[in-house]
C-alpha cells in the first residue's frame, strides 16, 4: 500500500515538474523557428563570404567559402568596403543616443504625469487623450514628417526660428542645415568625434515620440501610491517638495526603472524612426547598429558581414540586458526592504 | 499645523506652485486656487501645442488639394478639400489593388498575429508567474531575445527558410511540398504557394516582435492575482490546466485586452517584414502603402495623399487607445511594479 502511494506521489511530482515546461512550449517553438534558428544561421554565415549568388542554395551553395573570423575583423578594424564607417564610433553613438533619450524621456514623463495628477484641473480628460497621440502615429509617418519639418529650405523648424528671430528684431532668414550639415556644433561632446546637427534634430523629434509612453507608466504608478502616505507626511510637517522627493519619487522608482530599461532597449534599436528621419546620414554620423545591419543586407548585399554584424549586435545588447536586469532587481529589493 | 499653513502662505507664489500638491488629495477639498489652476492650464496648453504641432501639420497637408511639397509652415488648413482622401480610398497605390483589400490584409494580419502571440505569451507568463523550476531565469531571459535582436537583423535567414516551403504543381500532375517532397529531377513545376510570399509566412515571422513585452506585462499582472483562489480551486480537485483556463484566464481578461491592443498597434504599423517578404500586390497592407509613398527625395512624396493615408492608418488605433486609456494606464503599472 505504502509503495503504491509513494509511486503515485512520484508520478504527480514528475507531472508537476513537467507542467511549467509544457506551458512554455508554444513560446519556445515559435521563438525557435523565428528567432533562435535565424540567429544560429547568422552565426554560421558570419564565418563565410555569403553573397547574392549563394542566396538560392543557402549553406549548400558550392561556392560558399569559410573565411573564419575575417568578417569580424573587417567590421571592427574597418576593412569593409563601406565609406564613413567606424565600428567604435557607431557603437559609442548608439549608446549615447539611447542613454540621452531615456534621460530626457523619463523625467519629462514623471513631471507631466505628476502635473496631470493634480486634482481639479480643468479639461484633464481632453489633455490626457491628446497626450497619447504620438504613440499611435505610425513611426514611418513620424520619421517622414519630422524629416520635412527639419528641411533646410522648406522646413517648418527654420521658418519658425526665422519668425522668432523677427520678434526680436532680427531680419536674418534662418538656414540651418539640420540634416545635411556634418560639422558638429559642439566638437568635444563625444570621444569619437562630435555629434552632427542631425542628432539634435532627432533628439527633438524623438522627444516628441518618447515621453507620452513614460507618462502612461508614471500615471499608473502615481495612482497606486496610497494617499495615507501623503497625509502622514503632512502631519509630520513635510513640505510639498519634500513629499515629492521622499514619497513620490521613491515609490515611482519600481515602476519607472523597468520602463526606463524598456525605453533604453527600444531607443537602442529604434530602426523605423532613424531610418526614415535621416537614414543614418549625414555620412553615417547618425547611423545606429540596426540601421547599418539593414544597409549591409539591402544595399551592400554583404550577407556574411551582415551575419557577423548581427552577432556583434546580439552580444552588445545581451550585455546591456543582463546589466539592466541586475539593476532592476537591485532596486526591487530596495523597494521591498 | 497652523505654522505650516502660515509658512506656505509666506512663500512666493512661484515657490508654492513648484511645491504643488502631487498626491491628488487636497486637504481643502478638490478646488485649486485660481492662479494655480491658470498656471497649470498654461503649462498643459504648452504641452498640447508641442504634441499637436506635427499632427496639425499632417492634418493640414491631408486637407490640401495639391500633392506638392509643403513649402511654408501651415498648421491650420486654409481650404478644406477631401481630394486626397478620395484618391487614397479609390486608388491607394499604383498597383491594381483596392483600399478594402489593403484594409482586410492589415486587419487580418494584425488581429490574427496579435491573438496568437497573446495566447503564447499568456501561457508562458503563467509558467513564469506560478512555477519555480529549473532554468527559470535563463528561459525568461531567452524570451527577451526578440526585443534585443530586432527582426531586421534576422530577416535574411527567415527569408531563406520560408522560401524553401513551397507547394509546387509538377508537370506530371503531382503536387509536391518542398522541401519534403519534390518534383522529379529535371522537371520544373508551377509554384502555387510560397510560404515566404504569403500573409501566413509574414504573420509567423512577425509573432516574435511583441512577445517579450506581452510576457513581461502579463506576468506582472498574474503576479498580482492572489494565489488563494487557485489554491481553493486545487483543493476542490481542479488540475493545473483547469485552474489556468477557468480561473486565471477569466481574471486576466482586462489585462489580456490591453496587452492585445498594445501588440496590435505594432503589428498594424509593421511594414519592414511584409515589405521584404511579400511581392504580390493583393497581399499588401496599409502600412506598406505608406512606405510605398515615401521615397528617397521629399519632393517625390505625394504629400497630401501620404498625410491622408497616415490619418486613415492612425485614426482607428487612436480612437481605441483613447477609449482604453484608463485600462492601459493601470495595466502598465501592474506589469511594471512587479517586473
Amino acid at each position: 500500500m505504502a509503495t503504491i502511494s509513494v509511486s503515485a506521489k512520484r508520478k504527480t511530482d514528475f507531472r508537476r515538474a513537467f507542467i511549467p515546461y509544457l506551458y512554455l512550449l508554444p513560446a519556445f517553438v515559435v521563438l525557435g523557428v523565428i528567432t533562435f534558428y535565424p540567429l544560429i544561421y547568422q552565426v554560421i554565415i558570419s564565418f563565410t563570404d555569403f553573397q547574392t549568388k549563394d542566396l538560392l542554395l543557402g549553406l549548400n551553395s558550392p561556392k560558399l567559402k569559410f573565411i573564419g573570423l575575417q568578417n569580424y575583423k573587417d567590421i571592427i578594424f574597418g576593412g569593409l568596403p563601406v565609406q564613413n564607417f567606424e565600428f567604435l564610433r557607431v557603437l559609442v553613438y548608439n549608446f549615447w543616443w539611447a542613454i540621452t533619450n531615456v534621460i530626457l524621456h523619463v523625467p519629462a514623463g514623471v513631471l507631466i504625469a505628476t502635473l496631470m495628477n493634480t486634482k481639479g484641473i480643468w479639461f484633464k480628460k481632453i489633455y490626457r487623450a491628446i497626450y497619447v497621440l504620438p504613440v499611435v502615429i505610425p513611426p514611418i509617418v513620424v520619421g517622414t514628417v519630422w524629416r520635412n519639418i527639419f528641411d533646410e529650405q522648406y522646413g517648418a523648424m527654420n521658418q519658425a526660428l526665422t519668425w522668432i528671430g523677427q520678434l526680436f528684431g532680427s531680419t536674418n532668414v534662418v538656414h540651418l542645415r539640420w540634416l545635411a550639415e556634418y560639422l558638429p556644433p559642439i566638437s568635444w561632446l563625444l570621444p569619437t568625434g562630435g555629434l552632427p546637427l542631425a542628432y539634435y534634430a532627432m533628439m527633438i523629434a524623438n522627444f516628441w515620440l518618447g515621453w507620452p509612453f513614460m507618462v502612461l507608466v508614471a500615471t499608473g504608478a502615481l495612482q497606486s501610491i496610497p494617499r495615507e502616505l501623503y497625509e502622514a507626511a503632512e502631519i509630520d510637517g513635510a513640505s510639498k517638495s519634500y513629499q515629492f522627493w521622499h514619497v513620490t519619487v521613491p515609490l515611482l522608482k519600481p515602476a519607472m526603472i523597468p520602463a526606463a530599461m524598456y525605453g533604453f532597449t527600444l531607443s537602442f534599436n529604434l530602426f523605423n524612426f532613424v531610418y526614415f528621419m535621416t537614414g543614418g546620414g549625414p555620412s553615417r554620423m547618425t547611423e545606429i547598429l540596426v540601421t547599418f545591419a539593414y544597409d549591409l543586407v539591402r544595399n551592400l548585399r554583404l550577407f556574411g558581414a551582415a551575419g557577423a554584424f548581427s552577432v556583434i549586435i546580439f552580444f552588445v545588447v545581451v550585455g546591456i540586458f543582463l546589466f539592466t536586469n541586475r539593476l532592476t532587481r537591485a532596486t526591487e529589493s530596495y523597494a521591498e526592504s | 499645523m497652523t505654522t505650516l499653513t502660515q509658512n506656505v502662505k509666506k512663500k512666493h507664489w512661484f515657490v508654492r506652485f513648484l511645491n504643488m500638491d502631487t498626491s491628488g488629495s487636497k486637504g481643502s477639498g478638490d478646488r485649486l486656487p485660481l492662479y494655480r489652476q491658470l498656471l497649470i492650464q498654461l503649462l498643459c496648453l504648452l504641452i498640447t501645442a508641442e504634441v499637436m504641432f506635427p499632427i496639425m501639420y499632417i492634418i493640414t497637408l491631408s486637407l490640401s488639394p495639391s500633392g506638392t511639397r509643403p513649402s511654408s509652415l501651415e498648421l491650420f488648413p486654409k481650404e478644406i478639400s477631401f481630394v486626397a482622401f478620395q484618391q487614397v480610398l479609390t486608388r491607394p497605390t499604383a498597383n491594381p489593388v483596392d483600399f478594402l483589400t489593403l484594409l482586410k490584409n492589415s486587419g487580418l494580419l494584425s488581429i490574427t498575429v496579435g491573438a496568437v502571440s497573446l495566447l503564447i505569451a499568456v501561457s508562458a507568463a503563467y509558467a513564469f508567474s506560478r512555477f519555480r523550476f529549473k532554468l527559470r531565469q535563463v528561459l525568461m531571459i531567452m524570451i527577451f531575445v526578440p526585443l534585443l535582436m530586432p527582426a531586421v537583423g534576422l530577416s535574411t535567414p527567415l527569408f531563406l527558410l520560408f522560401n524553401s516551403f513551397r507547394l509546387v504543381n509538377c508537370p506530371g500532375g503531382v503536387t509536391a511540398l518542398y522541401p519534403f517532397t519534390s518534383c522529379t529531377v529535371g522537371e520544373v513545376g508551377k509554384v502555387i504557394f510560397n510560404l515566404r510570399d504569403s500573409l501566413l509566412g509574414v504573420g509567423i515571422a512577425m509573432i516574435s516582435t511583441a512577445l517579450p513585452f506581452a510576457v513581461w506585462n502579463l506576468k506582472g499582472y498574474l503576479d498580482t492575482i492572489p494565489k488563494e483562489l487557485e489554491e481553493a480551486a486545487a483543493i476542490d480537485g481542479a488540475d493545473t490546466n483547469q485552474v489556468f483556463f477557468q480561473i486565471v484566464l477569466p481574471l486576466a481578461l482586462p489585462q489580456l485586452a490591453v496587452t492585445f491592443f498594445l501588440g496590435f498597434i505594432g503589428y498594424w504599423q509593421e511594414f519592414v517584414l511584409p515589405w521584404l517578404f511579400l511581392t504580390k500586390p493583393q497581399d499588401y497592407t496599409l502600412a506598406m502603402t505608406l512606405y510605398n509613398m515615401t521615397g528617397q527625395y521629399a519632393s517625390s512624396i505625394p504629400w497630401n495623399r501620404f498625410a491622408a493615408m497616415a490619418i486613415i492608418v492612425a485614426l482607428p488605433v487612436a480612437i481605441v487607445y483613447m477609449i482604453l486609456q484608463k485600462q492601459i494606464v493601470s495595466g502598465l503599472t501592474a506589469g511594471g511594479v512587479k517586473g
